[in-house]
């Protein structure tokens, strides 16, 4: 042997060993979970680990004291983490074996997971399972599989600043109900600085005008992002683009809509319920009003957005974890919840009780009645980040054309 | 088989050297230990991941992880999908990052060592401390900092203001700045060769398109932050490049301008072969200001190869396709770094030079 064979034969050698280390670290988990399995879900007395990805002080100490009043009850141990960055957390978490027993789970992220077998369906096991917006519960569903339940939502809205509203000789009279009249009250309030309608430059605003145009994405299970319909939306959103009524929050100098607002850089934002927060913490001396969006040719539209509970396979704890879940997801802690940190529940049973405690923000609420979601199949996040990325310059393209090259993007991964 | 040789064996050693082999084995122990666990295996396993269909759950070495060939290659190479055009845009982002960051940071640095390395200079130190001080700080804190000069109404467009200029909206425009160089002269639209063609995934047109606005300015910072390491570096070899040689060309009758290219710039030829592979390198590779500042926007213009890497893995769970990328990436360094090793390497004397150096009347 010489002695570069050696050397050779003996960092293969040492890959062989290190590999075996390896594979054993991440081999533990479901198979040999010491659990029993009851109604398909697996039972022990394992403490629960919970992964979060929270969106600031208040989210955490709701959900932290939630939780710790359910294991006050229950018995079982439960510990909250915070994420700063949740998708490689979970990603991290799942190759390893060894993942949180419950986290927040993102309506794009939920395909992929579902998909390699990460993921739980337990939604039917579910005793609240009827009290959640069918359209949400759609959001959750994977081939058939109720995968989780929907934790709260948002929707979009028109965020209007009465302020700027009054200065310019407009009443109540005239919130925008159609989209010509949304066209007329955005020149209105235009002005030397200051646009009339602003949104961020993304199908996640844009969107709602082709809700609001009978289009969508996704249309019965059939990708359908170049229909005519949408088309007619984007050529809407175009025109006032170019005759300066509309704009993007980029092109304004903010990065989101609520900062063009907050900074009246905007008279109105299509906006959805975390702009409350952002409103009262960075910009209190600005006075709004929230109205539905204006209708389409085709009638009302808007999207929500929604997070699930999501429940790992290799939880080696499932029975306690849903039963966390229905805790969590319950009437009054749903509205505990929205009271700490805004979003709305995701269940009808507190929706009378959510509209007494926030009669201004009525109309997000209303909006889930006619709320389109963004798709949910797997890869259907990188279509519409490539979608996103040529409605930057929609004002200088041609919608027929982008929308075309969504359209066959999209086909790939609805099949 | 009788006519076994006895030959020594290589390596084995007698007398006072034995044992000598063992005791570096156990003194390089640790190390080849670490950087095997760490490094080696992750990476054969990265390479294992590349050719296989590995969904992100569980070990990549389990028996239900199947072997499937160069589909993951394909699929951001050939694949006529969104994968493929991702890794197109990425990888023209990239390659427009990498051919103006290399040499602009390699000249200012080797510009910025010479004006330091200067006797006469006073305060060298000082600014020897000022041009390093961007290299030590975190380019986390620094990516912070360009994402406040460089907004719409920052301290860039303030400046670019006083004389006239509209400044950009840098980091939220995805327009390339030969595409916006030609619009100002009323191109807007290719020619039919460059548009009807392409390349993974994207046309001619959009590859010659250039850096967008907000990758200029991730440019600029490159060149900003790195250029002060580089610096380091070359004043380090100018410091053992002797001063003899210079007189002697003095003598000779070269001027400043003559004596730096001829005589000190061809000693620096390994320094120089360093600085450029680091950049190379780290230009190739450049991620973590991507990932806090722009997240591959706007218009996936700063979309580069490694974090697009990060983002099909960790985000999309497409784990083949991502580290199938990491080693296209891998090879792209190698080839580069090969490629600009031959440009840079030691030629001889060619026979036209050697005749100018020969006395006259002396030709054979």
């Amino acid at each position: 042997m010489t002695r570069k064979t050696r050397a050779i034969a003996g960092a293969g050698a040492l890959t062989v060993a290190g590999a075996l280390i390896l594979s054993g670290c991440g081999g533990s988990g479901f198979d040999d979970s010491s659990g029993d399995t009851q109604g398909g879900l697996t039972s022990s007395d394992d403490a629960l680990d919970i992964l979060i990805g929270s969106s600031g002080e208040a989210e955490t100490k709701a959900v932290e004291d939630a939780v710790a009043a359910w294991s006050a009850d229950s018995g079982v141990e439960a510990k909250v983490s915070v994420a700063n960055d949740l998708a490689q957390q979970l990603s991290q978490g799942f190759a390893a074996g060894s993942p949180p027993d419950l986290f927040y789970l993102s309506t794009d992220a939920i395909a992929g997971y579902a998909g390699n077998g990460s993921l739980v369906a337990y939604g039917d096991e579910l005793a609240n399972k009827d009290d959640f917006y069918p359209s949400l519960v759609e959001n959750f569903t994977v081939d058939g599989d109720f995968y989780c339940a929907p934790k709260d939502f948002s929707t979009l809205a028109l965020i209007i600043n009465t302020d700027l509203w009054e200065a310019a000789g407009l009443t109540e009279a005239d919130v925008p109900t159609t989209w010509d009249e949304l066209a007329a009250v955005s020149k209105t309030l235009t002005t030397d600085g200051r646009v009339g309608l602003a949104f961020g430059a993304e199908y996640q605003r844009v969107g709602t005008f082709m809700a609001q145009a009978g289009g969508g994405m996704v249309v019965d299970g059939q990708a359908a992002a170049n229909s005519p319909e949408n088309v007619e939306a984007l050529e809407y959103v175009k025109s006032h683009l170019e005759d300066g009524t509309f704009a993007y929050a980029a092109d304004v100098g903010a990065g989101w809509g609520g900062e063009a607002f907050g900074k009246q850089l905007a008279a109105m934002v299509i906006e959805g319920n975390w702009i409350g927060g952002a409103m009262s913490a960075d910009y209190p001396d600005v006075n709004y009003l929230v109205a539905e969006l204006p209708a389409g040719p085709a009638g009302q539209g808007t999207l929500q957005f929604t997070n699930c509970w999501g429940m790992a396979a290799d939880s080696p704890n499932q029975q306690a974890a849903l039963d966390l879940v229905e805790y969590l997801t319950s009437t009054e802690q749903q509205l505990a919840f929205s009271e700490a940190f805004g979003p709305m529940p995701s269940i009808t049973s507190a929706a009378d009780a959510w509209t007494q405690a926030n009669p201004d923000l009525a109309a997000f609420l209303t909006g889930a009645d006619y709320a389109q979601f963004p798709p949910n199949q797997e890869g259907a996040s990188d279509v519409v980040s490539d979608f996103n990325a040529q409605l930057e310059s929609l004002k200088t393209g041609d919608p027929q054309q982008i929308l075309d090259s969504v359209q066959a993007n999209l086909e790939a991964v609805v099949g | 088989m009788t006519l076994q040789v006895r030959t020594p064996r290589r390596g084995a050693s007698s007398g006072i050297r034995r044992g000598e082999g063992v005791a570096g084995w156990i003194f390089t122990a640790p190390v080849i230990l670490i950087l095997g666990v760490f490094l080696f295996i992750p990476v054969l396993m990265a390479l294992w991941v590349s050719f296989s269909d590995w969904s992100g759950r569980g070990s990549p070495l389990s028996p239900s992880v199947g072997f499937v060939g160069l589909d993951n290659y394909a699929a951001v190479t050939t694949g006529g999908g969104l994968a493929e055009r991702n890794f197109g845009i990425a990888l023209r982002n990239n390659a427009w990052y990498v051919l103006l960051v290399v040499p602009l940071q390699t000249a200012l640095a080797l510009f910025l060592a010479v004006l330091v390395s200067r006797a006469i200079l006073r305060g060298r130190g000082f600014f020897r401390t000022a041009f390093y001080f961007p290299s030590v700080t975190s380019s986390v804190a620094i990516t912070v900092l360009w994402l406040f000069l460089f907004s719409t109404t920052g301290v860039i467009n303030e400046v670019l203001s006083w004389v006239g200029i509209a400044g950009p909206n840098w980091f939220n425009e995805p327009e390339g700045i030969i595409h916006a160089a030609l619009a100002s002269v009323g191109i807007t639209s290719g020619p039919e060769a460059l548009t009807s063609s392409g390349f993974l995934g994207i046309s001619w047109w959009e590859w010659l398109a250039g850096p967008s606005f907000a990758m200029s300015a991730f440019i600029l910072m490159a060149i900003f932050t790195t250029s002060g390491t580089m610096m380091l570096l070359f004043i380090a070899a100018l410091q053992n490049v002797g001063a003899e040689l210079g007189e002697a060309a003095m003598m000779d009758g070269a001027n400043g301008w003559q004596r730096f290219w001829r005589i000190t710039l061809p000693q620096l030829r390994p320094t120089l072969f360093t600085v450029l592979t680091l950049g190379l390198i780290g230009c190739w590779q450049v991620f973590d200001q991507i990932y806090t500042g722009t997240q591959g926007g706007p218009g996936k213009t700063t979309l580069t190869p490694a974090f697009l890497s990060y983002q099909s893995a960790f985000n999309g769970q497409e784990w083949g396709q991502g580290s199938a990328i990491a080693f296209i990436l891998f090879v792209i360094i190698i080839v580069f770094t090969i490629f600009q090793r031959w440009v840079l390497r030691e030629r001889p004397v060619s026979k036209r030079r050697a005749r100018q150096y020969q006395v006259k009347g002396q030709q054979p």
